[in-house]
């Protein structure tokens, strides 16, 4: 239990630093000199699916520095690297605690580890595993062949939620920061300069800000393939444009602020939505960089629009008197 | 992974049938499935299922695969952005896991 609350602390960012493991080799079960010998990073959270995983199969770990990030994302750093990699082998003595000269790689290193390499580097040639740790025990009875959708990595809706809270964390000084706009801009006019007024004008528009946070990061990755659109930031401004209606028909007094909050959680919805790329899978650098330019300036008017209609409207209130 | 699919037309993956050897390399390493073995080369049966991370330009031992490798990151681009600027490099510290 102790272990689960912590694993949600890690995914959280909460002392993230002190779940590495020390790299080296490490033996898993009663291995022996004939055994597999897996490569891995040194987060802690993976070191212990593969020691789940790999209950019934005795076999060594070689745990490489990735400075507590997963395969994949350390893969994208380089520091899972062909080279990192053949310096443990080295500095581990592997060589004489096995007889044989093949260690399992795991697939998503491949970005940062070339297998053809490592045999000249290290005298291990390297053969890469699944991409799921759970299929591993197939993979090595299978004699060491992975089949096509072992290759293949999946985005089932546990994964999509269980990387928003990622984003929550990410988000964390873009929210802090929000608040304290709303109440600036609330006390500028919406407000009607009473206490009372900026309170609760301050806690609509951040009510906006905070739908749009909701049904970026949480409900569009729900509905992720459901859209018609294939930008994250165009899943977002529909997503987003819906939710600002339900909010618009629940709290909005009168019309102009109806559709500023409206405007306001579209914006914010594609915002969050486009931020959700980097939690997935299967989104390219040269596809975000792509719709980032196309959608931000689309976010941006959408966002003055909600503003000025919010102020303008509050402002015109105080001039009619 | 049929049911996700991202932009098309955009990534950057390039391939030479003539200076593939068909090792298979490539078929190993792509999370997306998007080389097959026809013939004894390569060929690219899904170019809008990459998403540029590498894997294939880096364990292909001839050289005929080239991809600019990257994270498809909102996060990171925009702190790749932002850092250009010299004032507001210094205000907004990098957030994210990517950058």
């Amino acid at each position: 239990m102790r272990d689960k609350a912590a694993n949600l602390g890690v995914r959280l960012g909460i002392n993230r630093d002190h779940y590495r493991i020390p790299p080296g080799l490490y033996a898993l079960g009663d291995p022996d000199g004939n055994s597999p010998v897996l490569a891995t990073c040194n987060y802690k959270l993976t070191f212990d699916i593969v020691r789940r995983e790999m209950k019934i199969h005795s076999c060594w770990i070689l745990v490489v520095e990735t400075y507590g990030i997963n395969v994949w994302c350390a893969a994208g750093k380089k520091s899972f690297s062909t080279e990192e990699t053949a310096r443990r082998v080295k500095e581990s003595g592997l060589s004489k605690v096995v007889n044989h000269r093949t260690i399992i790689i795991p697939q998503l290193a491949a970005p940062s580890v070339a297998g053809h390499k490592l045999k000249g580097l290290c005298g291990f040639k390297g053969v890469f595993g699944p991409v799921r740790v759970r299929d591993l025990p197939e993979f090595i009875d299978n004699g060491m062949k992975a089949t096509p959708e072992m290759r293949e990595v999946d985005f089932p809706l546990s994964k999509r939620l269980d990387v928003a809270m990622v984003e929550v964390m990410g988000a964390r000084k873009f929210m802090a920061w929000s608040v304290l706009i709303c109440f600036v801009l609330a006390a500028l006019g919406p407000g009607g300069f009473a206490l009372h007024g900026i309170v609760w004008s301050g806690l609509g528009a951040f009510g906006v800000v905070a739908s749009g946070f909701i049904t970026g990061t949480f409900i569009v990755p729900l509905i992720l393939h459901l859209f018609p659109a294939r930008a994250f930031a165009a899943k977002g401004l529909m997503a987003g444009s819906a939710a600002g209606l339900i909010l618009a028909i629940t709290f909005a007094r009168n019309l102009p602020e109806g559709l500023s909050a409206m405007a306001g959680t579209a914006a914010m919805t594609s915002w969050f939505a486009m931020h959700y790329t980097g939690s997935t899978p299967f989104t390219s650098l040269s596809g975000v960089d792509r719709e980032m330019k196309i959608y931000m300036p689309v976010q941006g008017l959408l966002i003055a629009a909600a503003v000025l209609t919010w102020m303008g409207w509050a402002w015109l209130g105080i001039i009619r008197g | 992974m049929k049911k996700f699919r991202y932009l098309e037309n955009t990534v950057t993956l390039c391939y030479n049938e003539n200076m593939c050897i068909g090792c298979g390399n490539c078929v190993i390493v792509c999370p997306h499935r998007v080389f097959s073995i026809e013939n004894g080369k390569a060929a690219v049966m899904d170019h809008d299922g990459c998403m540029e991370c590498g894997a294939c330009s880096l364990n292909c031992p001839s050289e005929a695969l080239f991809v600019r490798p990257g994270v498809g990151c909102a996060q990171a681009i925009l702190h790749g952005w932002i850092s250009k600027v010299p004032f507001l490099g210094r205000i907004f510290s990098p957030d994210s896991c990517c950058s």
